[in-house]
């Protein structure tokens, strides 16, 4: 069996049913989609995509006249319809019923997946592999013809845009964000240069957050064992933790699951040599030199 | 030559509070109200994320108008799953800085926009 991606529900209104009343058809759409379900309303006269590849199970509604369904029904390949009656029912009634319509076509759960990832902007993108330096998670990889591109997207940190943060091109959305342009709005100058200067913010640190992170956690944990002073080393670590929390917005507890200085250290030496690799597969590709800039 | 039908592509961004509720849901009431046939998928960037192929198809060969956020944003969501859409033709249309009446207005343009909106008792 084949399991669908996304859960897939028409709206039959068509030949062999009779219309919806417009807010029930709005009440069951929002129903369905608040569920997670792709919907498709199909209307005479009308042309629709129809959100699915054709396979798994779809569930078709309707209030179908005694003749009943006009269209297809039963399988077709991968494909699997389960068709539904929907005359007199209240919407809960109707979200139950396609629940275990989609159970009874054998459809899995969708796998899960978290709504925050980067996405890449590849007319701003110059492949300096910044990103691919910086992220400790392994989302970023590169493409066989030496191309950055997101990996691992379920490796992504919820709300932590530290990436784009990095970017010098701001090249990386992340859909929802909050604010532009990461969030996908135009790019302007303005914020180019305040990208920039927020990209400062290892500057701050002594020009490699990584390393600054580092230094200071050696620092703090040499005055621990000198002065026993857990506090100090403590509050030594926040002080740092806080102002890369302030700069580039990676929440709290991201920095706080970061891996030990030495884990750090040789994720960043992995990820420049990955980084530097790709550069020189993408230059032999082109047949020049690496133009970006080398990688942190 | 028939002019090709338009097709109309809606996003609920059912995981996220970033597109204003009022304006989500009034976009999806009208377009409902409006006797035209669309898809409606839950959240884009869950089909992008996922890599779901139903994106090419609804990518088509553009003559598709899209009610989602950024236009910026959606072209890459649908580039990270592998579509380029189309540069003629497709027509997005965002619901996190546009009033719901323009996007409705954008989509259905105007007699469909105006009937969606009335009162029934005023049809």
């Amino acid at each position: 069996m084949i399991a669908a991606d996304v859960l897939r529900v028409i709206l039959y209104e068509g030949e062999g049913s009779r219309a919806l009343e417009d807010d029930r058809r709005y009440e069951l759409m929002r129903g369905l989609l608040e569920k997670g379900y792709a919907v498709t309303s199909t209307r005479s006269g009308g042309q629709v995509s129809g959100v699915g590849d054709g396979r798994g199970t779809w569930v078709v509604l309707g209030q179908f006249d005694q003749q009943g369904f006009g269209g297809a029904q039963g399988a077709a390949g991968d494909l699997k319809l389960e068709v539904r009656d929907i005359d007199g029912m209240e919407t809960p009634a109707v979200l139950a019923a396609v629940e275990a319509a989609h159970s009874a076509g054998g459809a899995t759960k969708p796998a899960k997946w978290k709504p925050w990832f980067p996405v890449i902007d590849y007319n701003r993108c110059t492949n300096c592999m910044q990103c691919m330096s910086f992220c400790l998670f392994d989302v970023y990889g590169v493409s066989t013809e030496g191309k950055i591109k997101v990996q691992n997207q379920n490796n992504c940190k919820t709300d932590c845009p530290a990436c784009s943060r990095v970017c010098p091109e701001v090249a990386i959305l992340f859909p929802k964000y909050r604010f532009g342009p990461i969030n996908g709005d135009e790019v302007s100058m303005d914020d180019v240069r305040r990208e920039a200067m927020k990209v400062d913010i290892s500057a701050l640190l002594g020009g490699d957050i990584y390393a600054a992170l580092r230094d200071r956690s050696e620092k703090a944990k040499s005055r621990f064992s000198k002065e026993r002073d857990e506090d100090r080393a403590l509050k030594e670590r926040n002080r740092c933790l806080e102002k890369l929390q302030k700069g580039m917005e990676i929440p709290m507890e991201v920095l706080a699951s970061l891996p030990s200085p030495e884990q750090i250290q040789a994720k960043a030496i992995e990820a420049k040599a990955r980084a530097e690799a790709a550069l020189k597969l993408a230059a032999a590709r082109s047949g020049s030199s690496p133009e970006a800039p080398s990688p942190a | 030559m028939s002019e090709p039908v338009q097709r109309i592509l809606y996003c609920h961004c059912a995981y996220a509070q970033v597109v204003p509720k009022d304006v989500k849901e009034e976009v999806l009431r009208r377009l409902a109200a409006s006797g035209v046939a669309f898809d409606a998928v839950a959240d884009l960037c869950e089909l992008s994320a996922k890599g779901d192929p139903s994106l090419a198809r609804l990518a088509g060969e553009g003559n598709v108008k899209i009610a989602a956020c950024y236009p910026r944003a959606v072209k890459w969501l649908f580039s990270a799953a592998g579509v380029t859409l189309p540069e003629q033709g497709v027509e997005i249309l965002n619901m996190r800085t546009e009033p719901a009446e323009q996007v409705v207005y954008a989509i259905l343009g105007q007699g469909f926009a105006m009937a969606a909106a009335a009162p029934k008792e005023a049809l």
